[in-house]
């Protein structure tokens, strides 16, 4: 790539930049900053759109009872029941169980603000979608 | 409990990748100057592995550089460099061992998971955990961190540090925390660079197992043809968006870590007075740009604006030729370093 090439193609990087190796006007390589790539940009707004859509249909889930509020923060978190169970240091069928509304409904405090510091929230922010 | 503020004298510098970033501020801190090219070339980083039974987010493992730490361990044993290197198994220990070296004036490398890290932008804050950073100073109970990957030094504090330090999940880096304790009065740095080179040849001509090297590129570009029909449309631009944030996205100078590593060839040129390695620069540089290539035209599909029916054909043979390219250029390499 030639130093003119680098891309400067604003998106996901925000305000900031990354590096991309490129070659002088001596034929030298030189670190340029670059403010994105627009492929770069659409594959990762690509795996956004899918967060966001499986998002979406948990919310549709816990609003009709189907699912705790616990499935929705576990979604917004990226976690899968895998990695909040490590995160919670429970058991992964206990945190599945979890998910269930009316088990969710009941559970005692200690387990209720294991989750939120899991989550960084309260206790009431983890009983309810926001 | 925190005491004083510190103020390590240490002189951020944005790099394109991490692990080899933090290696080169480090090293350069201690008086061993040495480029994040030289790193990446001497840790032999260049690599390709395709391995679709492993799933990452439901996605296969596609990966352009070696393990992570990999680099690190072998520069460091490479060049003789005495790193001390501790995991934790308790939160409060860990950091508090980070501030007993901060206070000896020495900076720190961390290993943290990037969800964590609330200075990223949120567009790259996925459960990757095998992120390295440099700690160079304290503030209340903030941290000073030179994040290779960022243009200028941030600010971080305790709580999120120590939570990052803690990621869960695949590669988890149970708080591991680096320094370098003593570098050599004499680098062999020759030596180095050949032993680099060396081992990527390896790996990359005449693999031990068939899913890495130049095998895995052809294996891939023969696979990707197939996508569309096998995982249909949809899942296949999952697939190739993947595939472009490996090769683009992750802090790989472009091209997949290619361009890197043409300019540790540059460099390896002029440590071992070899004109021929800066020829293969030149056609390093040139399957750099083929795979960039490969992302623009993947990028194109994922957004839906090329005709689908050959347009996977054109990314096959783009990836042939890449596999192709590379052959012929490693093998020079190889000749020329023999």
């Amino acid at each position: 790539m030639d130093k003119k090439e680098v891309p400067q193609d604003k998106g996901v990087l925000d305000h900031w930049h990354n590096i991309q190796y490129a070659v002088g006007e001596n034929g030298k390589y030189t670190l340029v900053p670059s403010s994105g790539w627009e492929p770069v940009n659409i594959a990762n707004y690509q795996a956004w759109g899918i967060i966001e859509e499986g998002l979406s249909q948990v919310i549709e889930k816990v609003s009709a009872g189907e699912l705790s509020p616990l499935a929705y923060h576990m979604e917004k978190g990226l976690m899968d029941i895998a990695l909040l169970a490590k995160y919670a240091r429970l058991s992964r069928w206990r945190v599945k169980r979890h998910l269930r509304p009316d088990v969710f409904c009941r559970l005692p405090l200690n387990l209720l603000e294991k989750y939120a510091k899991v989550f960084n929230i309260s206790v009431e922010e983890l009983q309810k979608l926001p | 409990m925190l005491n004083k503020d510190i103020q390590i004298n240490f002189a951020h510098q944005q790099w394109a990748h991490c692990e080899t970033g933090v290696l080169s501020g480090l090293l350069s801190y201690h008086g061993l100057n040495i480029s994040e090219a030289l790193c990446f070339g001497i840790g032999s980083g260049l690599f390709f592995g395709y391995f679709p039974f492993i799933k990452v987010h439901g996605l296969p493992l596609i990966t352009f550089r070696s393990s992570p730490g990999a680099i690190f361990k072998r520069v460091t044993r490479r060049l003789g460099i005495i790193v001390e290197s501790r995991k934790f198994s308790n939160r409060e220990t860990a950091m508090e061992a980070l501030d007993r070296v901060l206070d000896q004036g020495i900076p720190v490398g961390l290993r943290t998971g990037m969800f964590w890290l609330p200075y990223f932008p949120s567009h790259f804050r996925f459960h990757f955990n095998a992120h390295n950073l440099i700690v160079f100073g304290r503030e209340g109970s903030d941290y000073r961190i030179s994040d290779p990957v960022l243009d200028e030094p941030v600010l971080c504090s305790r709580r999120d540090l120590s939570r990052a330090r803690f990621a869960e999940g695949l590669l988890a880096p149970k708080g591991t925390m680096y320094y370098v304790a003593g570098i050599p009065t004499q680098v062999n740095l020759k030596q180095a660079i050949l032993m680099g080179i060396r081992e990527v040849c390896l790996t990359m001509l005449t693999p031990t197992i068939p899913l890495v090297g130049i095998w895995a590129i052809d294996h891939l570009a023969d696979k990707i043809r197939a996508w569309p029909k096998r995982l249909g449309y949809d899942k296949s631009k999952l697939y190739l968006g993947h595939m472009i944030r490996m090769q683009e996205e992750i802090g790989t100078g472009g091209g997949g870590f290619r361009l890197i590593y043409a300019a540790f060839l540059q460099d390896a040129s002029e440590v071992l007075t070899d004109k021929h390695l800066h020829d293969l620069s030149g056609k390093m540089t040139l399957i750099g740009d083929r795979w960039r290539e490969f992302a623009l035209h993947g990028a194109r599909i994922c957004k839906g604006r090329d005709n689908v029916e050959n347009s996977y054909d054109i990314l096959s043979d783009i990836l042939h030729d890449c596999g192709h390219m590379e052959k012929e250029v490693l093998r020079e390499i190889r000749k020329a370093t023999s």
